[in-house]
Order: C-alpha cells, then structure tokens, then sequence
C-alpha cells in the first residue's frame, strides 16, 4: 500500500511534465497575443516588440518552456497581461472555487446517491419516473437557463438569496451556484447509483443478508449501497477536475471570480502563463482525487488489493 | 460474490458495447451477428442463448419498442427533413421575431424571425449525428483502453491511466480553440473527432473501475484457474459485469455533446453558418428566456425527447443482458 | 414568463430598494455622503492613464484624474479645466499655462512639470504604454519611441518646462485641433509618487480629480470616496462610488432589481425589452461616440475595384438597418447615415444623411446594383467577426439574414466567427481578410479628426481594410493645418465625402449608452464616451 502510493506519486513527475509542455504549446499554437491588446487599433511595432519582449515571446518555444518550468520551480508563475502576479491570481481564484466545488461535490453525493438508491430500489415506480424527468431537463436546459432562472426566482423575485456572490463569497452564498454546478453531474451520479443498486440488489449476498434477517437499512447502506460505490466513486473523483475548471457558466452567472473564469479568459486573451499555471494546480488535483479514488476501490471492495 | 458465473457467459466485445447504444435501428442485426463476430469469442457450446435471450427480451419490452421507434423517426428526419417541412431554415424575416405561434408556424419565430418549427426539424441531422457517433466513439475508445487499464493492472495501467490523466488536463475552450480552428472543413466530423478526443478520458475511468471490480469476482478466478485466455476472460467474464455504468454514462454524455457542440460552435470554432442545430439554436435562445421561452423550449424538447430515448434503450438493453433480473 | 411577472419582479425590486434606503423621500435631496454602488469591469491593463485603452479603465480615470481639458459631460465640448490659457499663433507651437492652486489629493501641486513628466513617461518606449501613439505629434516622439531599435533620448525635445506653471509644446506639423485633444486620459498630469514607488501607485492610484481611491482588490472591487478638499467645481454630490467587477453585464441588471447594486451602466441586449417594466423611468439611453462599420479588405484585389465599389454599395443598401436597430438593439443604436457620431454636433462635424441614399433600405436596387457590377465576388461574401467579447454574433446574423433576402439567395451572405480577440486582430494586421469585417470606432475626443484620420488616412493605425486615397489624405492634411476650427470641420467633411464615394467602409449604426438605476438615485447621467458622470449624481 505504502509503495503504491510512493510510486503513484513519483508518476506524477512525467505526467506534470507532460501536461503543462502539452498545454504551454497549445497556448503557443494559438499564435501572437500581443495583437489583442491594444484595442481596435494595430499596436505600433516598437510597442509590441517591447511587449513580446518583456512577456519573453520573442524567445523559441521550447527556451520559453525551459525558462518558464525554472520559474515555476522558484515559486514564480509569471504575470498576467494586466500586471497581476498569476499568484495573486490563484490566492484569490482558488479558495473561492475550492468552496464552490467542495458543495458540488457534497450535493452529488448526498442528493445524487440518495436519488440514486431511491430510485434503484423503486424502478418503474411514480417517483424513478420523476426522477428521470428531471434528469431530462438537467440535461436538455442549459445551465445557463436554469441558473438564470434561479436566480430571477430566488434571489428578485422571493429576495430569499442575493443574486450574485460577493468577493469574499461565503460558503451559504455559495449554496445555489453549488447546485446549479452540480446539476448535470447528479444526473450521472443518480442515474450510476440507480443502475447499480438495481443490479446488485439480486446478487447472493444481498439475498443472503436479507435471509439473516438483517434490518432493511442495514442491508441497503452497509452491504448494497457499499458495493453499487465504486462506478459513482470514479465518477465523481474525475469530476472534481471539471467543476473546479470548467465552472465558466456558473461563475459568470452568479458573478465569482474563480478559476474557471481566470482560466477562460486566460485562455481567450491567449495568456500562457496564466493558463498554464492555473493548469497545472488542476493536473495536480486530478492526480490527487485519482490516486485517492483508486484507494477508496480498496475500502469498498476488499478484494482489491494493491501492492 | 455474484452469481453470474453460472449464466451462459455474455460476449459482448468492447466493440459491441457501442453496438448496443448504435441507432437502434439495426438493433437486432447487430446484437445477433456479434456473437458470431471475428472475436472469436462466440459461444460455442449453446448458440445464441443469452443473445437471443436478450432480443426475446427486448422484443417484448414495450419501453424498448417505444424507444426504438423514436430514435428510427429521429433518423427519418435527420435524413429528410423535408418530409414533415416545407419551408427553408435560413429563411428569416427580422419583423417577426420572437413572435409566438401562428398559422403555417406552429412553433413560432426566434429571435432572427426564422421558424422554429422548421430549424428543429432541420437541426435533427446535425445533432443526432453528432450525439450519436461522438458517444460511440467515445464509448469504444474510452472502454477498451479502460478495460485493458484495470484488467492488466501494473505497468499498461500506469501507463494508460497517465496519458488519460494528461487528456482530462486539456480544458475545452482551449482544447477547441487550438485543434479545430485550424480546421476549415465545414462538416461535422471534426467536431465529433474533437468530443472524442477529450471525451474518451471519462468513460475509460468508469470502465477502468468497473473492470477493477469484475474481475476479482469469484467466477473470473475460477475461469482463470481453467486456464481461459486474457481475451476470453476479458471479453466473456468481465464485460458483461462492467458494461452497466459505460452505458449509464454514455446515453448521459450523449445529450451533453449535444449541448457541446453549440458551445464549440459558439466560440467560433465547430460548426460554421449557416450550420443548424438544436445545440446551436439552445444557445442563442437562452439569453431571452424572459420574452421568448418558446424559442427554447422547443429544441431542448426535442433534445429531452432523444435524450430520453437512449436513455430508456441502454436500460432495456441492459436489462436485457442481467441475467439475474429475467 | 409573461408581461405581468415582469411587473411583479419590478415591483418588488422597487420595493426592495425602497427598504434599503429606508423609503427616503424625493430625488433631488442628495445626501452628499451617501455612497453608491456601481457596475465595473476589471481593466485589461494596469490603471496608468497612458496605458488605458478601454472603457472600464476609463472610467477610473475619469473620476480621479483632471487634464487640461475636459470634454463638458453634455455637449462634449472641450472646455478649460486645469488649463488656465492654450496659445499658438502657427498651430504647431503652443504655450500652456496651468492654473493655481490645484493639487494631487496626496498634497502635492500640480505644476507643470507634472503633465510634461506624465508625458514623457507616456511616450517613452521603455514604459510600454499603449496609448504611447498620442503623443506622436510631439517634436522628439521618434527618438524616445523609434519605430525600431533603441530609444536615443529619455524626453521629448518638444516639451519644454518654461515656469512653474508654463511649458511649450512643439508639434512636428501643423495640428489646429490639437488643443481639444488634450482631454483625454493618456494626457492627464501624474504625482511624483507615480515615479517614486510604481508599483505602490498602482495597487492604489492618486490623481487630482474629485474621488480618490480609498480601497482597491484588484478583480474584485474598488472603493472611491468624495476628495473633500477638491479645488475644482465639479467636486462630487455623492460620498463615493463602490465600483463592483462583474463578468458578465446580466448579473449586474439581475442584482440592480434585487436591490444590491445602485448603477448598471451596461443594460445586457436581452433585457432591453424588459428595462421598461423592470425599471420604469430609471433608464436611460443617450447616444454616445461609438461607430459601427463593416470594413473591407482593400488589399484583396477582388475588392480593389471600381466593380466592388458598387457591390459595397449595393451590399449597404441590402442592409435593413432601422429593422435591426429596432428588433436587435431596441433602439439603443440609431441607423448610420455618415461616418461620424451624433454627438459631434452639426457645428462639431456630424452631417445627418452625408450618405444619402447608399444608406437606406432599397433591396431591388441593392440585388440591381451587385447585378450590375457582376455579382458578389466569388458569389458569396462572409462577414467576420470575434466570438469572444461584445454580442456581435446576432447583428451580423441579422445583417446576413437581410443581405440573403435582399438578393433573394439564403447562402449569399455567412457570418464567419472567429474565436478570440487577438486572433480576430492578427488575422487583420496579417492582411488575411478575405470580406467584409466588423469594425467598430469608439471616439478618443469628440472631433470630426478622430472619426476620420484613425480610420481612412493611409496606414493609420486604425485603418483595417488598408484604404488609401489621396484626395482623401490630402484633405486631411489641409484640414489639420486649417487654424480656424469651424474651415476645418469642413474640409474634414469634404474628406468624408471622399470616404462616402468610395464607400470606404459601410456605415451601419450608432451606438447609445444605455444605464438603469436603483431609486436612491438621481440625476443620472451619461457622458459622451457613455460613461456615467458619477460625480454629479445624487444619492438619497
């Protein structure tokens, strides 16, 4: 166990490596973002020879690699177009989109695996269709309308909310951007939970458990529930990624100023080192939430076993 | 652990997993020719027993019917949507935008005064399509090399696993931006090439798990011990035990490449004007959800409708297949 | 979703906003210390007056700078602000005199060594600022700002310190209208403390204008307070402003009916049919010196020519502009029938219908005249555009849309997105247009100069399509060294003609700024660079 561990956290080496000199040159391959900055106007060429220089764009790619992965290694993560450190960036990006993710994630599992078991249990019954339906629409409705209208509901209309989150952005303000991040995912997670349950619910041990007479809840959360985890488990650990990357809908409606909005526009004004700094804290995430997936297999499933 | 040892072993190829999510409307040919498929891993001994099972089963499941017969009118209209319209979907008038339903339009302009009737129906091909063959591709890509990930465990895991860790690091935008701008042609299969591309990471991680599971079962250890080759294992033990969460994810994923495609689009690079979708009609509608709601509803409905219908398809199938359930 | 739930949501976004300022009496008792809340966008550039090229970093500085002119929030005119007399006898060498006792809010005097400082620093090529262009004009701008290679000098040999509140100005060609010129940001007067600590000045900018910065998180917020000892008398009516970053202008109209925000200044295009009932009477939409265009690559030789000049015209007269402005922008922009803004003024340039009838809906005569001159080129034309920022995507729809029913053919006219900014820009500065584009124009200074030399003078820096014309150089020239203003706005206009004769580019419409408002507030108003003025609202 101890050394899988080691030897997954000595992979991470190549696979950051990897990753942010795949994503450096994609940046690159975008072409010159110099021209983007001066507005409406062609920048006067001793300007943006200036600032090519001073962004180190005049120098070959892969030199402006090797110098960029040094600076990385001394803590440097370069300086967006408007002057900001890409570290201030991140000291104010993260925290906020650490919280907005963390009540995703809970929403998923509580509700998505709460759902899931209801409806695992009850196929064909009033409330599976139900729950189907709402699927559909999570899925059909952009989040952009349904976080919309949320929003014009909750936060104009009843006055129970404030429509947008504040700069500090509190975990309680967080609570319907969270579910409205969370919304597509929880159909994955209740429609994986469903189809499990429904499946292991027949199998042997079930019926055995059943048989010894053990109480309903017992069976259902210590014996199906535990075995019907693990395709909800990998679901999840793989989504923590995206939500805390990929929010760019949620935060523009409800106005955070969190990852997935630095990275995008990091990305539109073709900043390398934004978006490969934010990048690479995202790789390390996936890679985290990866290897502690993998070792949550061994808690649901004793059977696995890794050395 | 499980009883499915018993049960005349499924043989549902990587391959096929796809198969079974394909359009439906060569849904008995494919599930019946694939046991006999170059695979090799046909049943020998009692033919078409547990494929035939399935198709009996699935002939008799009304939800199959219903749902087979939706995704067939789907792929009628995707190839002629003239047969139900009669208007062109880029001929719009601006003085009747956003105007609601009336004679000869029964769903009402957009915001561009063009008929919504008309544009779902036309945005059926583009959209299906891309749904379709960009949740297959996924699903065959992401499947095999999961499978081969967490059946051979140690070095092809690592390995696999990294490089799809390196994939699931691509943010879209980014990802869109760099490979299909450089792309000029016009149709959609760069756009569903792209969906595969950053979409297979997802499903290879489910059925990497789900084979991780299956294959410390009692009877896979058994047949290992009776000395069955790795395909054989693979292929007639362990997928047919890991196959329910690919399908549950990929009829999801399918309404979300939908949806993906517009966003590809809006960014300037999926599909070009005067391109229709439904993805691509969702998205300009969305904003004036206030004063023109039926500008939306009407493509998302048609994109529930064909959610839906995968949706209950992958259920029957999969149905189909447990054996403890019949 | 109907009429009457909009009313409700107004309603009770009224009643809301009443709670909050405790349902305080009529607007004009201002509280001079009440503090309002206001949408903002997070600068692109870091808040140095030479370096900010776009609005929201604009807007700053407007607040808490004071140049030598400053553009009257009305009529645009360019009146004295800290310039006590502008003199010139040749319009090419001016003598500035600062007026006294005007200071930095930091104490310090604002002399005239401070504005020929902040020049130079703007100009110098080593600061990188981008609006380093302004300063062209200036004797010596070559040497501290070469088109290539190092800069030989530090200051420009034009700019000499005659007193402690004089200094000359000598300029490397006749400019008449440079004076008026001198109102915009990149030429406000910078503090010491600017050079002395950078990095601290702009983590918290100080200027001489009627706010200063009490607070600013960069992304997020800034706080300006009311300077109480401002010696000027446009000193502010309210006790400050909170500006608030929002990404996205919807959430900003979300929270102003929620209550939570005082000022939008930006109404998003789908709430435009919605600001009546949400708002009622605390909107506005006043015309501001934006300009829409559609531009041509004149460097395409299939658009080089006397044929294509009639396509542009027929294409212009294909082109339903009032259908558009009214359903697209309901009416926050207003047909174009020149090249120039309403807000110059007739006496300032603006000629109502200098385009005639190229700009007024004719489809028969549009499909007669691209019949005529041999079709479109290549048979269709595509209009390319940035998907990324501004909604451009629905205009150029609805443009395609009425070009393809004008000549009766539905593929005739595409729209061709592009996927970001920058990438939009290369493919202009890389000559790789291959039809018309979008091109927008928003005024540095309200002059007739600004809407025309930036944008058709050969190889301006703002001249996408590369249109030259000599005449139309030529007039130009004349009418910059012309002394009298009123001989100049009309050669400028004769150099119009040119542009319209040749339909340089096709006009299609001004664009309005557009503001709502919680009612704490009153007297709202918006400038011409569709900026509010802040310091003249009251807060109740």
């Amino acid at each position: 166990m101890g050394r899988y561990v080691v030897r997954r956290l000595l992979q991470m080496i190549p696979v950051f490596i990897g990753a942010t000199l795949l994503i450096f040159l994609m940046v690159n391959v975008m072409g010159d973002p110099i021209a983007g900055l001066c507005g409406e106007r062609e920048c006067d060429p001793a300007t943006a020879a200036r600032l090519e220089q001073e962004f180190g764009l005049d120098k070959p790619v892969w030199q402006q690699y090797l110098t960029y992965m040094g600076n990385l290694f001394t803590g440097d993560f370069g300086t967006a177009f408007n002057g900001q450190e890409v570290t201030e960036l991140m000291a104010t990006a993260f925290p906020v989109t650490i919280r907005l993710t963390l009540i995703a994630i809970l929403f998923e599992i509580v509700i998505g695996v709460a759902l899931g078991v209801v409806t695992g249990l009850r196929r064909g019954r009033p409330v599976d269709t139900g729950v189907l339906l709402l699927t559909l629409v999570v899925i059909s409705v952009p989040t952009f309308v349904t976080g919309l209208l949320l929003q014009l509901l909750l936060g104009v209309k009843w006055g129970w909310i404030r429509p947008s989150v504040s700069s500090e952005a509190p975990f309680d303000e967080l609570i319907l951007p969270g579910l409205v991040l969370a919304s597509v995912s929880l159909a994955y997670v209740t429609r994986l939970t469903r189809t499990s349950i429904a499946e292991n619910r027949r199998s042997d041990y079930v019926r055995t458990a059943i048989a010894k007479g053990l109480p309903r809840r017992r069976v259902v959360v210590r014996h199906l529930l535990r075995n019907s985890l693990i395709p909800v488990v990998t679901f999840i650990g793989a989504d923590i990624g995206f939500l805390m990357g990929g929010a760019i809908v949620t935060e523009r409606i409800f106005n955070i100023h969190g990852v997935g909005y630095q990275l995008y526009q990091g990305i539109l004004r073709q900043n390398t080192q934004t978006v490969v700094g934010f990048v690479t804290v995202l790789v390390l995430v996936f890679l985290v939430a990866n290897l502690v997936v993998d070792l949550l297999y061994a808690v649901l499933d004793p059977r696995i076993r890794y050395v | 652990m499980s009883d499915r040892h018993e049960e005349p072993e499924a043989a549902i190829a990587g391959t096929s997993m796809g198969g079974a999510m394909d359009l439906g409307v060569d849904e008995a040919e494919t599930l019946e020719k694939t046991p006999a498929g170059p695979d090799g891993a046909g049943p020998e001994d009692r033919p078409r027993s547990l494929w035939s099972d399935a198709w009996r089963d699935l002939r008799r499941n009304p939800v199959f019917i219903v749902s087979a017969l939706v995704i067939l009118f789907l792929v009628f209209i995707s190839l002629w949507p003239s047969a139900i319209t009669s208007g062109s979907p880029l001929k719009c008038d601006l003085s009747k935008a956003q105007e609601g339903s009336q004679p000869g339009h029964p769903f009402g302009f957009d915001g561009q005064g063009c008929d919504v009737y008309t544009r779902t129906v036309y945005g059926a091909r583009t959209s299906v399509a891309v749904g379709v063959l960009a949740t297959l591709g996924v699903a065959v890509l992401g499947s095999v090399l999961g499978a081969l990930a967490g059946f051979f465990g140690g070095l092809s895991d690592s390995v696999l696993s990294r490089i799809t860790d390196v994939f699931f690091a691509i943010p879209v935008v980014l990802g869109g931006l760099v490979l299909l701008s450089v792309i000029t042609s016009n149709t959609v299969w760069p756009v569903i090439g792209f969906i595969v591309l950053l979409g297979w990471p997802q499903i290879s991680r489910i059925a990497r798990g789900a084979v991780i599971t299956a294959k410390h079962n009692d009877y896979v250890q058994a047949a290992r011990a009776l000395g069955a080759s790795n395909s054989r294992l693979l292929l007639r033990h362990i997928a047919p035990n890991a196959v329910a969460p690919v399908i549950v994810v990929a009829t999801i994923a399918l309404g979300t490449y939908i949806a993906l495609e517009a966003t590809l689009s809006y960014l300037g690079v999926g599909l070009k004007p005067p391109s229709v979708s439904w993805g691509i009609d969702i998205s300009s509608a969305s904003p004036y959800i206030r004063n023109a709601p039926h500008a939306l509803l009407w493509p998302s409905g048609a994109l529930a409708i064909t959610v839906l219908a995968f949706i209950m398809l992958g259920d029957a199938v999969r149905d189909a297949l447990d054996p403890k359930l019949r | 979703m109907r009429t009457t739930t909009h009313a409700r949501w107004a309603v009770c976004a009224m009643a809301l906003a009443l709670a909050t300022a405790g349902c305080g009496g009529g607007g004009d008792s201002g509280d001079s210390e009440a503090v309002l809340s206001a949408s903002w966008g997070d600068p692109q550039n870091p808040l140095e007056p030479s370096n900010t090229n776009e609005v929201q970093g604009g807007k700053v500085l407007d607040m808490i700078f004071r140049g030598l002119k400053r553009y009257d929030p009305e009529t645009g005119e360019a009146k004295d602000m800290l310039a006590e007399s502008i003199e010139t006898d040749d319009s090419q060498n001016f003598t500035i005199t600062v007026k006294d006792g005007w200071t930095f809010s930091n104490g310090e005097k604002v002399t005239a060594q401070s504005f020929v400082d902040a020049w130079n620093y703007g100009a110098s090529l080593r600061n990188n600022q981008r609006n380093a262009y302004f300063f062209g004009y200036i004797e010596g701008y070559d040497q501290v700002h070469p088109e290539e290679g190092e800069q030989t000098a530090d200051t420009m040999s034009g700019l000499k310190v005659t007193g402690d509140r004089t200094f000359t100005v000598k300029l490397t060609q006749k400019f008449s209208t440079f004076p008026d010129t001198l109102g915009y940001a990149a030429f406000a007067p910078l503090p010491r403390a600017f050079f002395d600590d950078h990095d601290a000045w702009v983590k918290k900018p100080v200027g001489n204008g009627p706010y200063l910065v009490d607070s600013y998180t960069r992304g997020s917020q800034m706080a300006l307070r009311k300077w109480d000892d401002y010696p000027g008398d446009d000193k502010a009516e309210n006790g400050g402003v909170d500006l608030k970053v929002y990404t996205d202008n919807n959430t900003a109209y979300t929270d102003l009916l929620a209550g939570n925000l005082d000022l939008v200044d930006d109404v998003p295009a789908a709430q435009l049919k919605n600001v009546k009932n949400d708002l009622g009477d605390r909107y506005l939409n006043t015309p501001a010196g934006i300009i829409q265009t559609l531009a041509f690559p004149f460097y395409d030789p299939a658009w080089n020519t006397e044929d294509a000049k009639k396509v542009r015209q027929g294409l212009s007269m294909a082109i339903d502009r009032k259908q558009i402005t009214d359903t697209i922008f309901q009416k926050t922009r207003t047909p174009a029938t020149d090249w120039t803004s309403p807000v110059l003024g007739e006496d300032g340039g603006f000629q109502d219908g200098l385009c005639g009838e190229f700009c007024e809906f004719k489809p028969d005569e549009a499909k007669k005249l691209i019949d005529e001159a041999g079709g479109l080129p290549g048979g269709k034309v595509t209009i390319t555009f940035n998907a990324d920022t501004g909604s451009h995507r629905e205009w150029v729809n609805a443009v395609c849309n009425s070009i393809n029913n004008a000549l009766d053919n539905e593929r005739a006219c595409t729209a061709n997105p592009v996927g970001t900014f920058a990438d939009f820009r290369n493919q202009i500065t890389d000559r790789k247009m291959t039809g018309p584009f979008r091109a927008g124009w928003q005024m540095d200074y309200p002059l007739i100069q600004n809407f025309l030399q930036p944008l058709y003078y050969t190889n301006a820096s703002s001249n996408d399509g590369k249109w030259s014309n000599q005449e139309f150089d030529d007039l130009v020239n004349r009418a910059n060294q012309e002394t009298d203003t009123a001989k100049a706005v009309d050669v400028f206009q004769q150099a119009e003609e040119v542009v319209r004769d040749n339909m340089a580019a096709i006009p299609l419409w001004y664009q309005n700024g557009s503001a709502g408002w919680s009612d704490r507030l009153s007297n709202v108003k918006l400038n011409p660079f569709s900026v509010p003025v802040y310091n003249e609202i009251k807060v109740s």
